[in-house]
């Protein structure tokens, strides 16, 4: 047979494909409709929420910091509890990461502060001696890109039916519903009320100026997706 | 000219053998930066604090990822395919018009695809999973330049005289379609300027899987374009290669198609081991980790194939570095396919996963495995192609020693590394608290980052060593005749 195949390219490539497709089919298939469901108390991002894990996605933190805690004591003493599939059903992409240079994120707004980001972000080694991670100084100067979030948010509920608008069931049973604008300026006015929020919390003048005028710097941003991983 | 009746013509294989070297320095000058950056933070900002945003680590990274997939190997493959598919079908390119114009035109469309890469990637334009970082219209691109390549390869296959596929073909066909297939069902996006009705960046998508779906689709990618990027197209090169340069017969045919075949069919599941612990489904990272070990057979079938061609032959090892080269090579892909698979055993990932070890193995597979067998080839081929011979024989022993020393002080230190780190994450006091902090773990790899670095440094200055051989080669080496090209290359000292 093999020497036959050898003869015939076409049907030496068909027996190829499938022969390596066969995993494929068997492995990712099954389970493909149980891993999307979410867990209770697991929504949506906000506009600026998903504008800041845009940031976070631009500067490849996930190449050095993953947001996946396994299910070791040691993992969850130091990052919280174990993460669970539902958890990630409206992350697009997935942000697991493969490399822990830095701490996993995953619970990281659970035990940081919009503070405590802000020095961070600006000059890792004053708030954690010995870090290598290089400072991001210039999201306090670019602007996020609020207009493509909005785009985003409004592309996965039209095409994968993401609950925007429409009650979500929490942990503690109260219901939470988190608001998608009609219009980008109405999502533009939404991200800035959020953004205010963050900038309460921050020290730099020029950043709090910003959003006073109206813009939203990166840094305020990614502070908001972060506060929101927990 | 009196056994062969074919004047192949290599335009296109010289072209690309030109990208694989350029694009190799870039990929691993790259990565060099990378190494110091870890070692030494104010690396991060060596052109200054106004461009700190283009030259730090986070960004970089992508850059020396993909620069050193989709640019050395990638080009490597290329150069190759249109040296060896030739040579074994027995046609040439210059006999269809065709051919010849989809061949230049892959390289000169692959070329701008290269400089569509360097500048989005700089932007931060990414869509984050590794190895897959490009935006839409980019991906748009890929497709169009890989089935291009696939119309030149069956085209050429279709032309054959020799009817018989060898070896090499069958690993280049599987190259074609397992890339085409990973690469299609990875990338599914939607863009969401079109769906919004034209708002924000038009560039931007979003997946259409997400979370645990979108982790194990490219984690089948992830692991499988290492299969067919790392893997399947260099056992082609080597397969071709070693025979020719040792003029010895592949050792077992029967231990080929055992190899070829199972490769094929196991090294697809094995993807699962990349998310050990994770959210996946359990039985599903079982089925991950079981395949990985039984992927050392047909790994070793490959390389012990090859180890045996040698047979009666071991003194061409000492005394030619372009059968030193290879035979690093394929020793290389033995220790890197017993290592992967025991880090892809459950209590063993434990430990290494999220570490430097991974990193380390990816390396000595890369660097010792896939670049040196790249080089080979193209020390191989340069004589042929060039009909001049390869200017200086000492200058490859001495690229030779200063590239293995490289990559023997990554991958130990990174062991090393990625070994301590894991311990001290899961370390607990007599109380049951955490023992170390996190920073305590990052400060610990000093020493090891400056060692990987240094091993990093070496090896790109091989790197350099080799393209001084190669221009040397290709402008001034003496002139060879045809009949000085039977089996080992000619070297001048």
């Amino acid at each position: 047979m093999f020497h036959w195949l050898e003869k015939n390219p076409f049907f030496f490539a068909v027996a190829v494909f499938v022969v390596i497709a066969f995993a494929g089919l068997i492995e990712i298939l099954p389970n493909f409709a149980q891993a999307s469901r979410p867990v209770i108390g697991t929504k949506p991002y906000t506009t600026l929420e998903l504008a800041g894990r845009h940031v976070y996605i631009k500067n490849s933190c996930n190449a050095c910091h993953s947001q996946l805690i396994r299910p070791f004591k040691s993992e969850t003493d130091r990052y919280g509890k174990y993460s669970l599939s539902g958890e990630y059903a409206y992350d697009r992409p997935f942000l697991w990461g493969s490399k822990r240079t830095g701490p996993d994120l995953m619970r990281v707004g659970n035990y940081r502060t919009t503070d405590w980001h802000e020095n961070h972000m600006k000059n890792p080694v004053a708030v954690v001696p010995g870090s290598i991670m290089p400072a991001y100084r210039w999201m306090f100067k670019n602007t996020a890109d609020i207009d493509t979030a909005f785009a985003e948010q409004l592309t996965i509920m039209k095409a994968f039916a993401v609950p925007y608008n429409t009650e979500i069931p929490m942990a503690d049973g109260s219901k939470v519903t988190v608001a998608l604008a009609d219009t980008v300026e109405g999502a533009r006015a939404s991200a800035l009320e959020e953004a205010k929020v963050i900038t309460a919390d921050m020290k730099d003048q020029a950043v709090k100026d910003a959003v006073a005028a109206g813009t939203i710097p990166e840094i305020v941003a990614i502070i908001a997706y972060m506060n929101s991983l927990k | 000219m009196d056994n062969r009746p074919l004047e192949y013509d290599y335009t296109i294989a010289k072209w690309f053998m030109l990208t694989t070297v350029v694009l190799g320095i870039v990929g691993m000058l790259v990565g060099v930066i990378l190494a110091w950056q870890m070692a030494f933070p104010a690396v991060n900002t060596f052109a200054g604090e106004g461009l700190a945003e283009y030259t730090n680590f986070s960004r970089l990274r992508p850059l020396h990822t993909d620069a050193v997939i989709f640019g050395f190997t990638l080009s490597g493959i290329f150069a190759t395919w249109y040296y060896i598919g030739q040579r074994v079908l027995k046609v040439s390119m210059a006999e269809s018009r065709f051919l010849m114009f989809l061949g230049k035109l892959h390289f000169w469309l692959y070329l701008l695809l290269v400089a569509a890469v360097v500048v989005s990637l700089l932007l931060g334009i990414t869509t984050s999973k590794e190895y897959a970082e490009f935006e839409w219209p980019i991906d748009i691109a890929v497709v169009v330049v890989w089935v291009i390549w696939g119309m030149g390869l069956f085209g050429l296959i279709g032309i054959r005289r020799e009817k018989s596929l060898y070896i090499s073909i069958w690993y280049y066909i599987a190259t074609f379609l397992g890339i085409a297939m990973l690469y299609l069902f990875n990338n599914m996006a939607i863009p969401t300027y079109f769906v919004s009705g034209g708002i924000g960046a038009w560039y931007h998508s979003v997946s259409m899987y997400s979370g645990t779906n979108d982790a194990l689709v490219q984690w089948w990618y992830g692991h499988n374009a290492v299969a067919f990027g790392f893997t399947v197209p260099i056992v082609a090169m080597i397969y071709y290669f070693l025979p020719k340069e040792s003029g010895q017969a592949v050792y077992s045919y029967k231990l080929s198609l055992l190899a070829f075949w199972g490769l094929m069919f196991v090294y697809l599941w094995a993807g699962g081991h990349h998310l050990l612990f994770s959210t996946v489904p359990d039985w599903m990272q079982t089925m991950g980790s079981v395949f990985s070990v039984v992927l050392i057979l047909p790994s070793w079938g490959s390389a012990i194939n090859m180890l045996l061609t040698m047979k009666g032959e071991w003194q061409q090892v000492a005394a030619s570095p372009l059968i030193k080269f290879m035979i690093l090579a394929s020793t290389f892909y033995m220790f890197s396919t017993l290592e992967g698979p025991i880090q892809a055993i459950k209590s063993v990932n434990a430990l290494a996963h999220f570490t430097d070890w991974i990193v380390g193995h990816v390396h000595d597979g890369a660097l010792g495995w896939v670049a040196f067998m790249i080089m080979a080839a193209l020390f191989h081929m340069a004589p042929r192609v060039f009909k001049r011979e390869i200017y200086s024989k000492s200058l490859m022993n001495t690229q030779f020693w200063v590239q293995t020393l490289g990559v023997v002080l990554y991958f130990t230190s990174m062991w090393i590394a990625g070994i301590t780190q894991g311990m001290m994450w899961r370390a607990h006091d007599e109380f049951g608290n955490l023992a170390y902090s996190f920073i305590d773990t990052v400060s610990v790899l000093q020493p090891y980052f400056t060692i990987r670095a240094v091993g990093g440094t070496l090896y790109l200055v091989g790197m350099f060593l080799f393209a001084y051989n190669m221009y040397k080669t290709m402008t001034s080496s003496r002139r060879v005749e045809e009949n000085e090209l039977q089996n080992a290359s000619p070297m001048g000292a």
